[in-house]
């Protein structure tokens, strides 16, 4: 891939982006478009960026492959979590009002958001990345005329 | 019938789209396939911005036009690089099929409601209830978060078991990466798969295939996939 040389200093410059744009989205979704799961694809498409131009081999080293595995089970668990959390504190499963019950701006409504939005964030982009590696990683290298 | 910039917005979007469907259908090439549903993605997703759906042209934009194109290459580079042509009376039932469907669509239009309008099933009843509670329970924007994450925060929580499963699924069969090199495939006769050669289990297999016998060896490499994933 050493001849693609615009591609690299442009994916260099655009990965960032896109990170930053993903948790802009993660974290802005309660006030404009997006959320979890936009996020999640965001991220995943800016590191499949970073696999396809720079090998998949220095995306493994960037986001290992164990990072994904945990980070998959993290949001569903972080998820199915804040159900049972606010069932501790004596609401319905996912009766998020219960995390503050004396706001008068839904504070609790916003941390549950946050909460199982992070959940779906972490795991929509570790599956989209799994279904990458595992795929990836059975790929021979590209030839030229495949571009 | 008014010509806004919008209407020809539309127009030409869907016009664009037409193309593409086309294009996919004709093109035997697998690469420019790919690729143009990678477009394809875009134009839908240009025009869920033009009907204000932002969230879903979102979606589209990230997966449609992201993902899947680049899972779509990563399969067509384990098969092939161009389609079979399918012969014409084979085509004449899958034709059939979406005549039929195209018409019950069109037959369907009548019961459209308009765009934007107000008393749409969607936006009467229940919508109207999510668009005037978000504002007093929940204190957010976005009406399309609260929905999805407070209001119908289990159908999210199936949503996300859901893509959990799928990802787990691919890793089951595949493993992440990809049997570690530990397995070996030839389509298109180049050799997948850097690692030492394994004992087969199928001596067979791993034979050398001569050149003239070139679609049984392609098969066979593709069998090979499908017994040692």
């Amino acid at each position: 891939m050493s001849p693609h040389l615009v591609l690299r200093v442009v994916a260099k410059m655009l990965i960032p982006l896109i990170a930053l744009f993903a948790f802009y989205v993660q974290f802005h979704g309660d006030f404009g478009p997006g959320g979890g799961f936009q996020a999640g694809v965001i991220l995943a498409a800016g590191i499949i960026l970073y696999a396809l131009v720079f090998g998949i081999d220095a995306a493994k080293k960037a986001v290992p492959p164990s990072w994904i595995r945990i980070g998959m089970s993290f949001g569903v668990l972080l998820y199915g979590g804040t159900g049972v959390a606010t069932w501790m504190l004596g609401g319905n499963f996912l009766d998020y009002t219960q995390f503050a019950p004396e706001s008068t701006h839904a504070a609790g409504q916003h941390w549950g958001i946050f909460a199982v939005e992070l959940g779906v964030f972490c795991t929509v982009t570790c599956a989209m990345l799994a279904i990458f590696y595992a795929f990836g990683s059975r790929t021979p290298e590209l030839s030229d005329e495949d571009w | 019938m008014h010509f806004s910039p919008i209407f020809i917005l539309d127009f030409g979007l869907m016009a664009m789209l037409l193309v593409v469907a086309f294009a996919v259908v004709r093109i035997r090439s697998l690469f420019a396939i790919v690729m143009l549903q990678g477009v394809y993605s875009l134009l839908s997703a240009a025009w869920f911005v033009s009907l204000d759906a932002v969230d879903v042209a979102f979606t589209e934009a990230a997966v449609g036009a992201g993902i899947s194109t680049v899972l779509m290459l990563g399969a067509m580079l384990l098969t092939d690089r161009q389609a079979k042509p399918i012969p014409v009376h084979q085509k004449m039932g899958p034709f059939l099929v979406v005549v039929v469907a195209g018409l019950a669509m069109f037959y369907a239009i009548g019961d459209m409601p308009a765009y934007g309008d107000a008393l749409s099933p969607a936006n009467a009843y229940i919508g109207a209830e999510y668009i005037e509670a978000t504002k007093r329970e929940i204190f957010i924007p976005n009406v399309v978060t609260a929905v999805l994450a407070s209001y119908r925060g289990y159908d999210t929580f199936g949503e996300t078991v859901v893509i959990f499963m799928a990802g787990l699924g691919v890793l089951l069969l595949l493993g992440l990466n990809g049997n570690a090199g530990k397995w070996r495939a030839k389509p298109n006769g180049h050799n997948i798969g850097e690692g030492a050669p394994t004992p087969a289990r199928n001596p067979v297999e791993n034979e050398p295939k001569p050149v003239a016998k070139s679609t049984k060896a392609k098969r066979t490499a593709k069998k090979t996939v499908g017994v040692k994933s």
